[in-house]
């Protein structure tokens, strides 16, 4: 086990500003993903201020089971890859990169988890007929309209399973330069950013969560 | 100094060593290129592709209005559902395929790096990968012309449920391209945005304090942030419209229980800070110009950041001012008209501070020079205009007449023409190394003013009239088919030939002085800012040696001075 020194890019001056720049270019990434969510997060409540009934009716459909053991989950990943960042800050000479690798396995592992999880919960949905638009098919809501309730289901949370999906791709590609000893005390900018954005991911699902399951 | 971002290149192909010295080839220099100098050509290129497309259609469209149902030449008959598709497409592509790409993203990437002192943008990859996803956003855009129905006619604003279902627009293909097309563009520009405030933060050469940053850097970032902060509900809200065009849901379809409205909130959120995007960028160059030609310091430095960081904030709080008839509460339109009465205050003084900075100057009326000053007289026309449609009261007469139609064109014109010619033609030696013509450019400059002032007074007039903008053939209305509105009509669309006719002396120009025009030196204009201290064109990696900034970029003229100009990084 050993560490590879990382060589400033030849356009920065520093390594310092290399890491500034990468860090400030990830945050206002992340506030385009927050106001991405926000615009659905608006139809959401406008659409639910205009019919209580039939949201909290069309809501009960959703199973808070597995939503419960999905945030579990979730949380828990965001806490593993915190853990491996951890690691990275105090690996000095390659002793901790075994542990930074099983750490990052252990986060896309359970984004897997999340997945499959998903997959069930979608599956019973195709099923029943509790589906957006002109596939709705489910006559166990007695209000109308019950269909737009799934329309905002099924985009919110699609668009954040395939953040999640992004996300276990990011992480994959860190845990493979963890494993070659690409991050230590010195150098962790990727790991740290691949982190930072699997923290907004986690962040988006536990907004979802309450407000389309428990509400 | 080596050529850096080409280094950062080749180390991803450490393999084919033998090729690290040669002349990179001809897809590398052209297509592969990370040097923000080559992106920021592809974009300009792409963008000029565009507009004579967008061009060509506000010509075949202008000669219906003018000539209903006749022949047009070079287009033929034109059908109703055509005539949708181009007004749809022109208005799309002038504003998200040649304002954006070539105010924002062509001179953002030439000249960020250039005039902060640094070899190129924090994030080169990232930068040609923005372009890249840029161009297939203009390729989907293009093949949707082609598709089954045609391209999409709901207007560039694309309201629903118009826009969200087939059976109303009768373009279901075209519909999705131009959304995904949209969709893909606004990404390219996030990616491009992000490049730009993270190098205008973190690569400024040493000396250079934050009032030293060149205005027009400083309305790049600033409209950057704009663009950052306001697309992201805009991209939710496609999403939605994909979904409701796509799987049948109905986020707006009133006839399901769907809001219309939300789509309007969504758009306009994003579409108003829009304006500001492309106009901060406009109104940076002209201060560039303007300093440069007057021989003159820009009057009041901090006061133009200033009003420029309020219009930002500003631009945010205006959008339902193109709601008003929309059913929304008129109590909030009270609030939105005051915010938008508001905002032209800040832009109007803006004008006082360029205006103030030609008081006194030695003015020379060069070619980029009398696009600035026509930039200043055009835009205050579409400035004063748009308070009769910010005021609700009027604007329920006026909304959606020509008369927006000209106000709006008043303030776009301006911005995505003539300051751009304004910007294209004071860095051109800087871009090719060589002079542009003179005489070629203020023909090319009085041809397309007189054109412009042509095309859009008469629809003014047309507007107050009563006619609405989006009709095919206005003979079957008696009130509007009148011979005055008319002639006006044709008039109009004499003035959009003239300008089209205009453009074939800046293109002339702008190929024949790639080669032929007199060769510029690295300082023809003799300004201060640090893109004129290298070579034209500046070579890979720009800077020979890091500059040091000891000054503000507008020290012209300083008394006691032999030279009437003090370049930025001269130490005494």
């Amino acid at each position: 086990m050993s560490i590879v020194k990382h060589e400033v890019a030849e356009h920065f001056h520093s390594a310092g500003q290399e890491s500034s720049s990468a860090k400030l270019g990830m945050w206002l990434f992340l506030v385009t993903e927050v106001l991405l969510f926000s615009g659905l997060f608006v139809a959401y409540a406008i659409i639910k201020s205009t019919n209580h009934e039939m949201w909290s009716a069309a809501s009960k459909q959703l199973d808070v089971v597995l939503g419960t053991v999905n945030t579990l989950v979730l949380i828990t990943s965001s806490f593993t890859v915190a853990l491996a960042v951890r690691a990275a800050q105090t690996n000095k000479n390659g002793e901790k990169n075994r542990q930074m690798v099983g750490l990052l396995f252990v986060t896309i592992l359970l984004a897997a988890t999340f997945l499959v999880v998903k997959y069930f919960e979608y599956s019973h949905k195709f099923h029943v007929g509790t589906l957006p638009g002109s596939y709705y098919h489910f006559d166990g809501i007695p209000f109308p309209n019950a269909h737009r309730f799934f329309g905002v289901y099924f985009l919110m949370t699609g668009l954040h399973g395939i953040h999640v999906v992004i996300g276990m791709i990011v992480l994959t590609w860190v845990m493979l330069r963890a494993r070659k000893g690409h991050f230590y005390e010195g150098y962790y900018t990727p790991l740290e950013l691949g982190g930072l954005y699997w923290h907004l991911v986690d962040l988006i699902w536990i907004y979802l969560f309450p407000l389309l399951y428990l509400v | 100094m080596a050529s850096t971002a080409d280094h950062a290149d080749h180390a991803d192909h450490a393999g084919d060593a033998g090729h690290a010295h040669h002349e990179p080839g001809f897809v590398k220099k052209y297509l592969w290129s990370t040097d923000h100098k080559m992106i920021a050509m592809q974009y300009l290129f792409t963008g000029m592709v565009m507009a004579l497309i967008g061009g060509y259609f506000a010509y075949a469209f202008r000669m219906q209005m003018a000539f209903p149902g006749q022949h047009v030449p070079g287009f033929g008959f034109m059908a109703p559902g055509e005539y949708n598709g181009l007004v749809t497409s022109h208005g799309t592509i002038m504003i998200f395929w040649v304002a954006m790409p070539v105010l924002l993203a062509a001179f953002g990437n030439f000249l960020i790096p250039l005039m902060i002192g640094c070899d190129d943008m924090v994030f080169p990859r990232l930068n040609r990968l923005s372009y890249q996803i840029f161009l297939i956003s203009a390729v989907v855009l293009v093949a949707s012309f082609f598709v089954h129905g045609g391209p999409f006619g709901g207007a560039w604003t694309a309201y629903p449920p118009l826009s969200a279902k087939a059976e109303y627009n009768l373009t279901p293909l075209g519909a999705t391209l131009w959304l995904v097309a949209v969709a893909l563009e606004f990404v390219a520009f996030l990616l491009g945005g992000i490049n730009f405030v993270t190098t205008a933060m973190n690569a400024r050469a040493p000396g250079m304090r934050m009032w030293d940053i060149p205005i027009v850097i400083w309305m790049i970032v600033l409209a950057s942030i704009m663009f950052m902060a306001s697309v992201g509900p805009l991209v939710a809200g496609a999403a939605m419209l994909l979904f409701d065009q796509t799987l049948g849901t109905a986020f707006y379809d009133p006839a399901r229980g769907g809001d219309p409205i939300l789509w309007q909130h969504l758009f306009w959120f994003f579409g108003h800070p829009e304006v500001y995007v492309v106009l901060l960028p406009a109104l940076g160059i002209v201060a560039e110009v303007m300093t440069v030609f007057a021989r003159k310091k820009l009057f009041a430095y901090k006061t133009v950041l200033y009003t420029a960081i309020a219009t930002g904030i500003l631009g945010f709080f205006v959008w339902a001012h193109h709601q008003f008839i929309a059913g929304i509460d008129p109590r909030m339109a009270n609030v939105f008209t005051v915010t938008t009465v508001l905002i032209s205050v800040p832009i109007g003084e803006m004008c006082f501070v360029y205006i103030a900075t030609l008081y006194g100057g030695s003015i020379r009326l060069t070619t980029p020079m009398l696009w600035a000053l026509a930039f200043l007289a055009e835009f205050l026309i579409g400035g004063v205009t748009g308070i009769f449609l910010g005021a609700s009261g009027s604007d329920i007469y006026l909304h959606d007449t020509y008369f927006v139609l000209a106000h709006f064109h008043y303030t776009f014109f301006p911005i995505a023409i003539i300051a751009v010619f304004a910007g294209i033609t004071y860095w051109y030696p800087k871009m090719f190394g060589r002079m542009l013509n003179e005489t070629l450019g203020k023909i090319h400059f009085w041809i397309t003013i007189v054109g412009f002032n042509m095309a859009f007074i008469p629809l003014f007039i047309c507007g107050a009239a009563g006619d609405h903008r989006r009709i095919y053939d206005y003979s079957s209305f008696p009130d509007l088919a009148k011979p005055y509105l008319q002639n006006l009509r044709i008039l109009a669309t004499v003035g959009t030939i003239v300008i089209l006719f205009g453009q074939i002396f800046f293109l002339i120009n702008f190929f024949r002085s790639l080669r032929g025009g007199p060769v510029a030196g690295p300082n023809p204009w003799r300004a201060n800012t640090l893109e004129w201290t290298v070579p034209s064109p500046p070579p890979h990696g720009n800077f020979a040696v890091m500059p040091t900034v000891y000054r503000g970029p507008y020290e012209y003229s300083v008394p006691g001075r032999e030279e009437d100009f003090w370049p930025q990084n001269l130490p005494d």
